[in-house]
């Protein structure tokens, strides 16, 4: 993917002359090469290390990774908080590398929502319209129509610390939107919020996406919401982008043992691929096809199938952990390593621990994997 | 059985007595002491004659002239309040000036050097004031330290008459009044969510209008703390306008001395107590009128 793009922006530089310019007429940003370097010599700290990425426009696009990976810092590079140390962040064609937060159109939902305590609602969801210079009938206009879209509109005139935590969201949410920016930046918006209402504003955010057709950039760590809410999931690790691509990619297709193990369950087994397949323990032959030597294969638990003793490969039952929709059984196989196979629960036959199973795994999911 | 509730009750009260009881003797009594005064006639030397006059209350504003006995205002008590409601506000604003960069300042440092700086700030505390002040005339005395450094680098070639000024005043009450300003302040700033600076600069906001529309509005509490920390004892300043300003240059707290000291005149001296107080809990009432209608929510 960044070899990709690094072939688009040399390609864009040569063909610029002909006007028409893919990234400036389909993405809203662009970071070219971004690095960010803290302190400097022996202290230097590489929080970002030579980020390129193409972010299209009207797009839910988040950033995943846990926390340190530079996610955060490579999105304060596109609010204009922090100057890349390296590289160039462009929004809409246009360079901004240098341009202050206040002049660019693009606009913050802040982890901790950062709501002025002095200015109520309503005062709060103007503020950048008031600061722009806009009318007071025009920015009277705009706070309702966006705290409507919120559904806040009764809360107009209060505090925001008479709201509850969920409110609080969507008034942060609506102070960002109403400016109409070009991109919205979302910073780990939902992480303060409990699972029921963060479930709810999941939804929520990405019906206020489609409405609003913004370019939102989101922020997280939770690679669950990463997949429900996102067009496209960039997965950071250490200041490094390591795969770009739609949920169903990055899940199904992960690119190495950091991704696969990072969104959802993984197993990962250890194996020696030859022309046959990949031996995963002395006798039994995975029909994989890799490339020879020491592989490892990811395969993920529903992959993983239970049936009759006898049939596929020979297996004991460990455990088995009912978790109401699910249950996880981990499967020790005969000669080789334990996988999880994760099996809906009150579908066919419940093993206990202790009993021979034959396990099969479909040849077709597993993903053979680089370090 | 509603015992123990009123036992309740009168254990309070017979535990606050003691504290009760203080405030009485030492601050509502000389209080009450100096009102009874003002409406007093003045002794013959000193003291009161206990007959009930508002001679001392006229003269606050007005005197009468010795031969004919026309009524005219006092100007020179009128030039002294004022003096002193402008120098005190003068001092205020000062103070605020150097205070809101200071108190930021320090805010700012990571703990152990806040630790450090909020020593420093208090640190002439520990001395008297009185020292103090006479450390501020060496430095501004017509041979003192900033005369003798400016003459000594050529800019100027005779002494500048600093002392005995309303400058020097002014001087002497920003540098002794300047903590009781940093210190609410950095208590504020302290508590201040630096987030809202991001949000606001995000949000289209100049850093001016971030200043104004976010973070002076947010703090307010602890400038309004600051300003009457600083303004209410600058009203009544005694000693700095005394060393600093000379015989002429009299505050409030100066000519009230006069009159119970050279001026023998006790129920003026009283009186003129009672204005100062009333000059000052004036300005607190107008302060919090004014806060209560910028904040719509209070």
């Amino acid at each position: 993917m960044q070899q990709r793009l690094l072939n688009v922006l040399t390609r864009r530089s040569l063909v610029a002359h002909e006007g028409a310019s893919e990234l400036s007429e389909e993405n809203a940003v662009v970071a070219q090469n971004v690095g960010k370097i803290y302190g400097t010599g022996a202290a230097a700290f590489t929080a970002l290390g030579d980020i390129s990425i193409a972010i299209r426009k009207g797009e839910f696009f988040t950033l995943l990774g846990p926390s340190g990976c530079g996610k955060t810092t490579l999105l304060r590079c596109i609010a204009g908080f922090e100057t890349p140390t390296s590289g160039a962040i462009l929004l809409g064609g246009r360079d901004i590398t240098g341009v202050p937060p206040n002049q660019r159109p693009v606009n913050t939902v802040f982890q901790s929502y950062a709501l002025f305590p002095h200015l109520t609602v309503a005062e709060n969801v103007g503020f950048g319209l008031k600061m722009q210079g806009k009318s007071k009938a025009e920015i009277d206009a705009a706070v309702e129509r966006v705290l409507a879209l919120v559904k806040l509109e009764p809360f107009a005139t209060r505090l925001p610390a008479q709201l509850s935590g969920g409110q609080q969201q969507r008034v942060a949410l609506a102070r960002a939107l109403a400016p109409e920016p070009e991109v919205l930046l979302l910073d780990e918006p939902l992480s303060a919020l409990d699972l029921k209402l963060r479930k709810a504003m999941q939804v929520e955010l990405k019906r206020l996406q489609t409405e609003t057709g913004i370019t939102f950039i989101f922020v997280t760590h939770d690679q669950e919401e990463a997949l429900t809410m996102s067009d496209r999931i960039g997965v950071m690790s250490a200041g490094a982008l390591l795969q770009v691509g739609s949920p169903h990619e990055i899940y199904e297709k992960p690119v190495n043992r950091f991704v696969a193990d990072f969104i959802g369950e993984t197993n990962f087994i250890e194996g020696e691929a030859s022309a046959a397949g990949v031996e995963i323990a002395p006798g039994v032959v995975l029909p994989v096809t890799g490339h020879g030597g020491p592989v490892t294969l990811a395969v993920r638990p529903e992959q993983v199938r239970i049936e009759e003793p006898g049939a596929g490969l020979e297996a004991e039952v460990k455990e088995a952990v009912y978790m109401g929709t699910d249950t996880h059984y981990t499967l020790a196989l005969a000669g080789g390593p334990q996988v999880v196979a994760r099996v809906q629960s009150s579908a066919g036959p419940e093993p206990r621990v202790g009993d021979k199973v034959g396990v099969t795994i479909d040849a077709q999911s597993v993903q053979v994997l680089s370090e | 059985m509603n015992g123990p509730g009123r036992s309740k009750a009168a254990n309070g009260w017979l535990l606050s007595a003691p504290a009760l009881l203080l405030l009485l003797i030492a601050a509502s009594g000389p209080l009450l002491i100096v009102a009874v005064y003002s409406f007093l006639e003045k002794g013959d030397y000193s003291g009161v004659r206990w007959i009930l006059s508002g001679e001392a209350w006229f003269r606050v504003l007005f005197e009468r002239d010795i031969f004919d006995g026309t009524v005219s205002l006092a100007d020179a008590n009128l030039s002294i309040f004022w003096r002193s409601v402008k120098l005190s506000l003068a001092t205020t604003l000062i103070t605020f000036a150097l205070g809101l960069p200071t108190a930021w300042f320090i805010a700012t440092r990571p703990p152990k050097a806040r630790a450090v700086w909020l020593f420093l700030i208090t640190i002439p505390f520990w001395t008297n004031l009185l020292i103090r002040t006479f450390a501020i005339m060496e430095v501004i005395r017509n041979q003192g330290l900033l005369n003798t450094f400016l003459i000594n680098m050529g800019v100027i070639s005779e002494p500048i008459q600093i002392l005995y000024t309303d400058t020097a005043v002014l001087i002497g009450m920003a540098y002794v009044y300047l903590p009781l300003m940093v210190l609410p302040l950095f208590a504020a700033i302290d508590r201040f969510d630096f987030k809202l600076i991001e949000a606001g600069y995000d949000l289209y906001a100049t850093r001016w209008r971030i200043l104004r529309s976010v973070v002076l509005p947010i703090i307010k509490p602890g400038i309004v703390a600051g300003c009457i920390l600083v303004f209410v004892p600058s009203l009544g300043a005694y000693v700095t306008p005394r060393v600093l300003g000379g015989g002429k240059n009299m505050m409030i707290g100066n000519f009230i001395e006069l009159q119970f000291g050279q001026g023998q005149n006790w129920p003026l001296g009283a009186a003129l107590s009672m204005v100062l107080l009333i000059i000052v809990m004036g300005a607190l009432l107008v302060y919090t009128r004014v806060s209560d209608r910028d904040d719509p929510h209070a």
